[in-house]
């Protein structure tokens, strides 16, 4: 793994991978957004970061000067060569029109309402489970017993694969998002992803059924077979982007309500908030930034951007801007307004929003009907994943 | 008071539908629309307000007051 100098300007050499910035970006995004809202860094082959509300609405409306071809946070280094690559990378999220537009359409239907409610009883079923695991011992690990063990399941489901390869799933797509300096980490993660799909991609091609791949490898677009990169890098999307985002999504909500007992008792007591709730925890502790690559040299917001730059489109800053959200430090569990982007604006909003949603629903819910009031294991050491993901990896509470 | 969801604009967040399923619908490609002709019943006025000023994308039109 490279070494890393510590940060000592946001402005012009920040670093999403500082140990700081992991910890707390609040304070950085506040200092960033009154003066320097668009900063810089020349770390990994350079990059542009965005902290206001507009700016990243602005852009990620923008399409034409901001493509979504490569949207990894930290790119890989241009002197390596993959193994492997998928014409389309990850299509929809990596592509943009014509290719984003007939791939989302494909993908969509599976995350529709009509969907999501089928799968809510799965995952219910599986939350309680879960929780009946721990609930007798008075302690338990509530981003790896619980919140890691919930999205990988359902997203297994959508895809049409075995339960329980869920801990060989996740460790996957963990190295492909959590450890972006680890290029070995990386290239395992991927390929890890890449040949178990195509074995199931095959597999499908004989033997179709009820699932996501089965539709993708039999489908057509256009009159023509959807081609094995477009299907490979549709699956790989759902399970990479159905795994970290939600989990992290859940445990930073339980890491709120472990910290705030006002606010889980306030849930306990009035559990029709938990809608305004879930929408609060994802603009606070919104987990996902995305990447833009700039399509032609172009000034923007008075910076100087060439072709082929990575722009950091912060959501999770955007949702914490004064501009647009009151006392936005705050988690206010009832907040009646809040436009927060937490799963992107413009075109290539988060596919699966409605299903993360009730995950993280069902999942407080079901939490807090059995673990009422909880606290933080004190003294003992919490970590959080960060970057392109922001979310408790190790997160020990403890219950009467 | 009467509304429209402007097609263009909406990205399928489904937050009308989430705070005002009375008034809203959404198609299985995440599309709002409004139910009926748009006129909102005087009832669900403050619903709908709370709809459009939850919409992130500000897709939600006021035709009339």
């Amino acid at each position: 793994m490279a070494e890393r100098t510590p940060v000592k300007d946001w402005e012009t050499d920040f670093d999403v991978m500082d140990s700081r910035y992991i910890a707390d970006p609040f304070t950085i995004w506040d200092q960033l957004r009154q003066t320097c809202p668009v900063a810089h860094t020349d770390r990994r082959q350079g990059a542009w970061l965005l902290t206001t509300y507009d700016d990243v609405t602005e852009a990620a409306h923008d399409v034409a000067t901001f493509s979504s071809i490569e949207v990894g946070v930290i790119g890989a280094d241009p002197d390596e060569v993959p193994d492997r690559v998928l014409e389309y990378g990850l299509p929809p999220i990596s592509a943009d029109a014509p290719v984003h537009t007939w791939t989302r359409r494909l993908l969509l239907p599976w995350f529709s309402h009509r969907r999501v409610d089928e799968y809510e009883v799965i995952t219910r079923d599986l939350c309680r489970r879960l929780i009946q695991g721990f609930v007798e011992k008075g302690h338990a690990d509530a981003a790896a017993d619980y919140a890691q063990q919930i999205p990988v399941r359902i997203v297994a489901q959508i895809l049409g694969v075995p339960g329980d390869q869920a801990d060989v799933f996740t460790g996957w797509v963990r190295d492909v998002l959590e450890f972006a300096d680890d290029r070995e980490r990386v290239k395992h993660g991927a390929e890890g992803i890449f040949n178990y799909l195509t074995e199931e991609v095959q597999r499908r091609r004989e033997d179709p059924r009820d699932d996501l791949i089965s539709q993708l490898v039999h489908g057509e677009h256009d009159g023509v077979p959807i081609g094995e990169d477009i299907v490979l890098g549709m699956a790989a999307l759902v399970m990479i982007a159905g795994i970290d985002t939600t989990w992290s999504g859940i445990g930073s909500s339980l890491w709120h309500l472990a910290t705030h007992p006002e606010d889980a008792a306030r849930l306990v007591a009035e559990p029709e908030l938990i809608d305004s709730a879930i929408e609060e925890f994802l603009r606070a502790y919104s987990p996902v930034t995305m990447a833009r690559v700039v399509t032609q040299d172009v000034e923007w917001k008075g910076c100087p951007m060439h072709q082929g730059d990575k722009v950091l489109m912060n959501f999770p800053a955007a949702n914490r801007d004064p501009a647009h959200f009151d006392r936005p430090d705050e988690v206010i569990i009832d907040r009646a307004i809040n436009r927060h982007v937490a799963f992107g604006s413009g075109i290539h909003r988060c596919a699966g929003s409605n299903l993360a949603r009730m995950e993280m629903k069902v999942a407080i819910e079901e939490w807090l009907a059995q673990i009422p009031t909880f606290s933080l294991v004190e003294g003992a050491e919490l970590t959080w994943a960060g970057g392109q993901v922001r979310g408790p990896r190790v997160l020990p509470v403890q219950f009467p | 008071m009467k509304i429209l969801v402007n097609a263009d604009k909406c990205q399928g967040h489904a937050r009308c539908y989430a705070i005002a399923p009375e008034l809203f619908d959404v198609d299985d490609y995440g599309q709002s629309t409004v139910r009926g002709d748009g006129v909102v019943p005087a009832d669900l006025i403050e619903k709908a307000k709370l709809a459009i000023a939850n919409c992130p994308e500000y897709a939600i039109d006021v035709l009339e007051d």
